[in-house]
């Protein structure tokens, strides 16, 4: 791959989806985009970014960012969140809505772990919550590929070997071939949507939680803010936003503050007035 | 310092797995069978073991069984680490004992992140 070939990965991944891709580091973009090549039937990388900067073809074009964009995930990533989430935040709010159901969503959900982690957590209390409480579950990337595994339940055996106890593979997987698939009632749980965090303002509001966690560090600092917009638009008054290690709101100023003893976690200042 | 004892009949297997546990703080001691395990057991019980399943002598189900019947026994983490996949399978090592279960091939994140979720680091 060329200098040049870099640039332009790194350019399109940054204007298109607020990815920040460094040109420098070859061959991890050429270790990213191999697998797209073979699937794709180029004969090489180069070859691939030859035709798409030649014929400025939209799906191979895509097919590039999503390899770029791909980010490993694991369930119950490191526990933490999930354990403030099913002992705090979730008994709060559910007290706080009465009936009215309560709206969780993981921005940038990947193939679905974090989602599902989330799910199943649900799955496990729901009994024990109060009659009539709601919970409705949303993930959205914005990669079509992504989406599909996710939407698909099935994993393999070293996906569901990454933080998921072994308890709760048995009692939320069934065993096909040598895949694991969740089980329909956690599958159903969820709803599903293709969303470009920078571009579609447009994701709908009113959500209790956020979980948006190792996305806006590999973003531009131009997407960063406004994906942290879009998220301050999209969280209730009373809301929480679960962000990754070492990741900050700081880039929208007072929009949220951190809740203390909580790493990651911020609630949104009420008295914040977000641009309309 | 935690004491793990890695019960498997391949040295391939241990010499892997001491490296690893190793590297996460573990003492490592080893036993190629369920008896061997069980005398080490009755002279050191150990704070973890990582258990294959298929083995010559006693296999690994075996020994769990045994090993919970000995005094002191109920106190080792016991995480299985085998090539048993079936859900059956991991219920019955479940039902006998085992906190964790790792389906082989493994590599040292999925043992380190069983090694957390039995709560041994």
């Amino acid at each position: 791959m060329t200098r040049e070939d870099c640039e332009w990965v790194a350019e399109i991944c940054a204007t298109r989806v607020g990815l920040r891709v460094d040109p420098e580091k070859t061959y991890f973009i050429e270790s990213r985009l191999a697998p797209a090549a073979r699937r794709e039937n180029f004969s090489s990388v180069e070859d691939l970014i030859t035709f798409v900067r030649r014929t400025n073809d939209d799906r191979m074009g895509w097919a590039i960012i999503e390899a770029m964009a791909a980010n490993e995930s694991s369930f119950f990533r490191d526990r933490t969140p999930f354990e403030c989430f099913k002992n705090e935040i979730l008994p709060a709010l559910i007290q706080a809505r009465g009936h009215s159901p309560l709206r969780v969503w993981s921005a940038g959900c990947g193939t679905g772990q974090e989602i599902y982690s989330l799910a199943m957590i649900v799955d496990d209390v729901f009994a024990k919550l109060p009659p009539g409480a709601q919970i409705q579950l949303f993930g959205s990337d914005l990669s079509d590929r992504a989406m599909e595994k996710a939407q698909s339940g099935y994993y393999n055996h070293f996906e569901v070997q990454r933080g998921l106890p072994i308890r709760q593979l048995v009692r939320n997987f069934q065993k096909s071939d040598d895949m694991w698939v969740l089980r329909a009632h956690i599958r159903e749980m969820v709803r599903w949507r293709r969303l470009n965090l920078i571009v579609d303002q447009t994701a709908p509001g009113g959500f209790d939680v956020i979980f948006c966690r190792n996305v806006i560090c590999n973003m531009t600092p131009v997407a960063r803010q406004k994906t942290l917009e879009g998220l301050a638009h999209a969280l209730s008054a009373d809301g929480f936003l679960f962000l990754g290690d070492g990741e900050s709101p700081q880039a929208l100023g007072g929009a949220f503050h951190a809740v203390a003893d909580r790493p990651g976690l911020y609630a949104r200042n009420p008295a914040f007035r977000l641009a309309a | 310092m935690k004491t793990c004892l890695v019960v498997d009949d391949s040295r391939v297997i241990r010499k892997v797995a001491r490296r690893i546990l190793e590297d996460i703080g573990f003492d490592i001691a080893e036993a190629s069978d369920g008896v061997e395990a069980l005398a080490w057991c009755r002279s050191a019980m150990p704070e973890a073991i990582l258990l294959d399943w298929n083995m010559p002598v006693m296999n690994g189900i075996e020994f769990l069984r045994h090993l919970r019947m000995e005094p002191g026994g109920e106190k080792p983490t016991v995480v299985f680490c085998t090539v048993e996949t079936d859900v059956e399978k991991i219920q019955e090592a479940l039902d006998a004992g085992a906190s964790e279960y790792i389906m082989k091939p493994f590599d040292s994140d999925i043992i380190t992140r069983k090694f957390i979720e039995a709560e041994l680091v």
